[in-house]
């Protein structure tokens, strides 16, 4: 540790203070970064965190304090100004031109010339030198829309390294990757810090911090509550400090008791959106008072059957059976009034109208029941008063119901069609990465409302693709590959190792072990 | 009354109230550049829709068909579509109230409402084909609804010539006195202005284009569909069936303003060489207004009038009238730039958020 203080510090901020409108986003923080390290930036959704961040990348200008780079007092005005003083910022958001190439992106603003052409050969020269130094394996040449998820989020750190950065801050850089690139990213990043580069991580995932970084700084409510080196730490520790009360991992959930089959899936195929069969003769069963939890490498069908099991895609073969009654290529509404809901998995695209009040998205599905609707007419008293018990209910952190589902934070929006989508009283529910991009905080509660559910005797069908929540949550898993179940293991005696192997396409024994 | 001063201070109200401001001064330079005096020139603006009985009817004429079509577009934007056919629209809506008016004959009162209600629904399908293309063959609706207003056009031109207009003349007969809308003891009041019952209707449109929008089931779909599609599918609405029902209703209030244009104010359907432009007029409209019925009175009002008062513009300071489409146009560039009028604003914006702390 005393290694650490005679390194030089490269950012440090003092005081810092930001007001918006109403509320103090950052109180007088204290930030220190050291030379060579990766920082990690922890806190709830809305603790202040990237507010912070886009303060020292010139984004927003302080209202109180200091920020000094190598030591040296600095006025950061405008990202430019950040780009020079060497500080480039990894967008959650990726911020890239879709058909335009690889190369095409990174040189975007900083064009090296020829005349007065582009020297695109020199670019892409460039563009593979800086991949190949930092390990960063993109195709220069390649469109940005035909590039997966994580390769554009390496073309986004490409850029900020061809800028000349030597501070990236990387603002939750992990929600939107799968495991495997997740596992890469730690790997670049580790990558950056050998050859001298500092890293500021935005993020609430606990387990990243303690996998890769060296010191972490906790932000609750604006506020700093502790600065730490990580070893000297453990997740529970982090967690208690970002929430500010203890957490409970693991849940608490007595065995099931599996009674009458809720939901049959016979068979099913279905073409996906590249036009090959996504699903090949899939087949499962959930019974009432269990929760099943499907497991899967992203795009092996999981999207798919969803958008099956709820009426949003032709089935082409096979049947699926929803309490004894044929479900299949029925309306999504037919289906949601069957006694189907769905937490979907992408919130913003599917799950709410961001521009409709918080009252009004909580009857979406409901809306033309007898209760609101009254000849054509919406009864929007009885809407609101639905919309304030759903709320206090489930404990929805919302100034009030009139305000748009957009101004509310991520965890608060996923609550709020939580409590829709179990307030319809289904026998079947099916919640798709439903902690995606949220904190502890907001998980603890949604897990401990999926089993309640089962405890009241409901089937649960969950997709994630987080392991550890499956494993902690489900009460069977099974793994989906390449369209089809591969197997059904129970989470008590089975391991990630083997999880992990069946995911890539192993298929498990009768006797447990598995095979290729 | 407090309340009544807070929508009047509130910023969707104070950007187009400034944007106006800053188009007048805009079009002032103008004047002042080509050597006119523009105090004069908006003082006989104002003199000329103000100045006399017979003028202000004729100023709430040129007011009516803009709330029609203003709404049109409103509904449509509204719903997440871009009606810009509401020109087309407006002239189906011309068309089939002018035919029912000279080829029908039917008792007075019904022959009109028989009239008005073909004009709207042939406003109405107009749209509804627009609509029926993007929902069903994903065409934008832009394109589609561009395409018919010229289509609409020429198909008005060749019903006109080969049904309505007698030989060697450019218009229709006029219609039957029984289809016609005209308000006769406000007119005579009013110094003989074309005023008619299309004004009070277009004033019950705008509330029955805020209850069905905000107080149905149908409004409530309607907003979801074009707030979000992926959303409302999910939710178990349908959404071709959604896109093809808000057009239609959204060529319906330029389907009516083109209907009541026709018996409320000329009587016959002239061949046209032209658009009449009600319909464009109607963005501006709509835009101005924010896409609210309130806004979107006094947006055709505001344009309405401007271009009533042209007139006397070039009557008492010898402005030429098409100077009055460079205010205009500067208005609905500040209303659309609100960027920059919320800078100019600035000040004033940051001085009521103090306060109101």
């Amino acid at each position: 540790m005393n290694l650490l203080s005679t390194v030089k510090t490269v950012v440090e901020m003092r005081g810092i203070t930001k007001r918006f409108a109403g509320i103090v986003a950052n109180d007088n923080i204290n930030l220190v970064v050291k030379k060579g390290e990766i920082h990690a930036l922890l806190g709830e959704n809305g603790a202040g965190k990237s507010t912070l961040m886009n303060i020292l990348f010139g984004l927003y200008q302080p209202d109180e304090g200091q920020i000094l780079i190598n030591e040296k007092p600095v006025q950061i005005s405008s990202p430019n100004v950040a780009n020079e003083l060497g500080i480039g910022m990894v967008h959650q958001h990726f911020m890239l031109v879709e058909p335009f190439t690889v190369t095409e992106n990174i040189i975007l603003g900083n064009e090296p010339k020829k005349g007065l052409t582009i020297d695109i050969r020199k670019a892409q020269e460039e563009v593979r030198q800086l991949s190949l130094k930092y390990g960063l394996k993109v195709d220069p040449e390649a469109k940005i829309e035909d590039i997966s998820v994580g390769m554009q989020q390496r073309v986004e750190i490409l850029k900020t390294l061809y800028r000349g950065a030597d501070i990236l801050i990387f603002d939750e850089p992990t929600a939107v990757l799968t495991p495997q690139e997740i596992q890469e990213l730690i790997q670049i990043m580790r990558n950056l810090v050998n050859e001298g580069k500092t890293i500021i991580l935005i993020t609430h995932k606990l387990k990243e911090i303690m996998a890769v970084c060296n010191s972490v700084t906790i932000i609750r409510r604006g506020k700093v509550i502790d600065s730490v080196a990580v070893k000297e730490t453990n997740p529970d520790d982090l967690a208690a400090k970002m929430v500010g009360r203890e957490v409970n991992f693991r849940i608490d959930k007595k065995p099931s008791e599996p009674k009458e089959v809720i939901l049959a899936v016979e068979n099913v195929t279905a073409v996906g959106n590249r036009g090959v069969d996504a699903l090949k003769g899939i087949s499962f069963e959930i019974r009432a008072g269990e929760i099943l939890g499907i497991a899967g490498v992203e795009g092996n069908g999981q999207s798919e059957l969803i958008e099956a099991l709820t009426g949003l895609r032709k089935v082409k073969e096979g049947r699926i059976l929803l309490s004894g009654k044929e479900i299949t290529n029925q309306t999504p509404r037919t289906i949601s009034e069957s006694g189907l809901s769905h937490i979907p998995e992408d919130r913003h695209k599917r799950g709410l109208v961001l521009d409709f009040t918080m009252s009004e998205n909580m009857v979406l599905e409901t809306y033309f029941h007898p209760d609101f609707n009254k000849n054509g007419f919406l009864d929007f008293k009885a809407i609101d008063r639905h919309a304030a018990k759903l709320i206090e209910e489930f404990d929805v952190r919302t100034p009030s119901i009139h305000t748009p589902a957009r101004a509310l934070s991520g965890g608060n929006q996923q609550k709020a069609i939580i409590a829709r989508e179990i307030n319809k009283d289904p026998d079947l529910l099916i919640a798709a990465q439903p902690t995606r991009g949220l904190d502890v905080g907001a998980i603890e509660f949604i897990h401990r409302r999926l089993v309640e559910q089962r405890d009241k005797g409901k089937a649960v069908l969950l997709i994630s693709l987080e392991l550890d929540e499956v494993m902690n949550v489900a009460d069977r898993i099974a793994v989906i590959y390449e369209g089809q179940i591969v197997g059904i293991v129970n989470p008590k005696e089975t391991s990630e190792q083997e999880l992990g192997l069946m995911m890539s396409g192993g298929k498990r024994t009768e006797g447990g072990g598995t095979v290729e | 009354m407090n309340r009544v001063i807070q929508v009047f201070t509130k910023e969707s109200f104070l950007v187009p109230l400034f944007a106006i401001i800053l188009g007048l001064v805009v079009g002032a330079l103008a004047m002042l550049a080509g050597g006119f005096n523009p105090l004069l020139a908006y003082e006989s603006l104002v003199v000329k829709v103000f100045g006399d009985l017979y003028n202000f009817g004729e100023a709430i004429r040129q007011i009516t068909p803009l709330i029609f079509t203003g709404l049109a577009v409103a509904f449509a934007f509204r719903t997440g579509l871009f009606n810009i056919g509401a020109e087309g629209q407006f002239i189906m809506g011309m068309l089939g109230a002018v035919y029912v008016g000279v080829a029908f004959d039917l008792p007075p009162i019904i022959h009109a409402v028989v009239a008005i209600i073909v004009g709207a629904l042939m406003g109405g399908i107009w749209a509804g084909i627009a609509g029926y293309l993007k929902a069903a063959r994903g065409v934008h609706e832009v394109i589609t609804s561009i395409m018919l207003n010229w289509i609409g056009m020429y198909f008005a031109n060749y019903i006109l010539n080969a049904f309505l207009v007698p030989k060697g003349q450019q218009r229709s007969e006029i219609v039957h006195d029984s289809a016609v809308i005209t308000l006769q003891a406000l007119s005579n009041f009013l110094g003989g202005a074309r005023v008619h019952w299309g004004t009070p209707l277009a004033l019950i449109c705008a509330v029955i284009f805020f209850i069905i929008l905000w107080k149905t089931k149908t409004g409530y779909e309607l907003r979801a569909v074009g707030l979000n599609p992926h959303a409302s599918e999910y939710a178990g609405m349908s959404v071709n069936r959604n896109i093809v029902k808000a057009m239609f209703i959204s060529g319906l209030f330029a389907g009516l303003g083109g209907a009541c244009e026709t018996l409320g104010v000329f009587h016959y359907l002239a061949v046209m060489s032209a658009m009449p432009g009600y319909g464009f007029d109607g963005i501006a409209v709509a835009l101005i207004g924010g896409n609210t019925p309130i806004g979107i009175v006094l947006g055709a009002f505001l344009f309405g009038a401007l271009s009533y008062g042209a007139a006397g513009m070039k009557f008492s300071a010898g402005v030429p009238i098409e100077l009055i489409r460079i205010v205009i146009s500067s208005v609905i560039f500040f209303v659309a730039a609100h960027g920059i009028v919320r800078y100019l604003l600035k000040p004033i914006l940051a001085k009521r958020k103090e306060e109101g702390r």
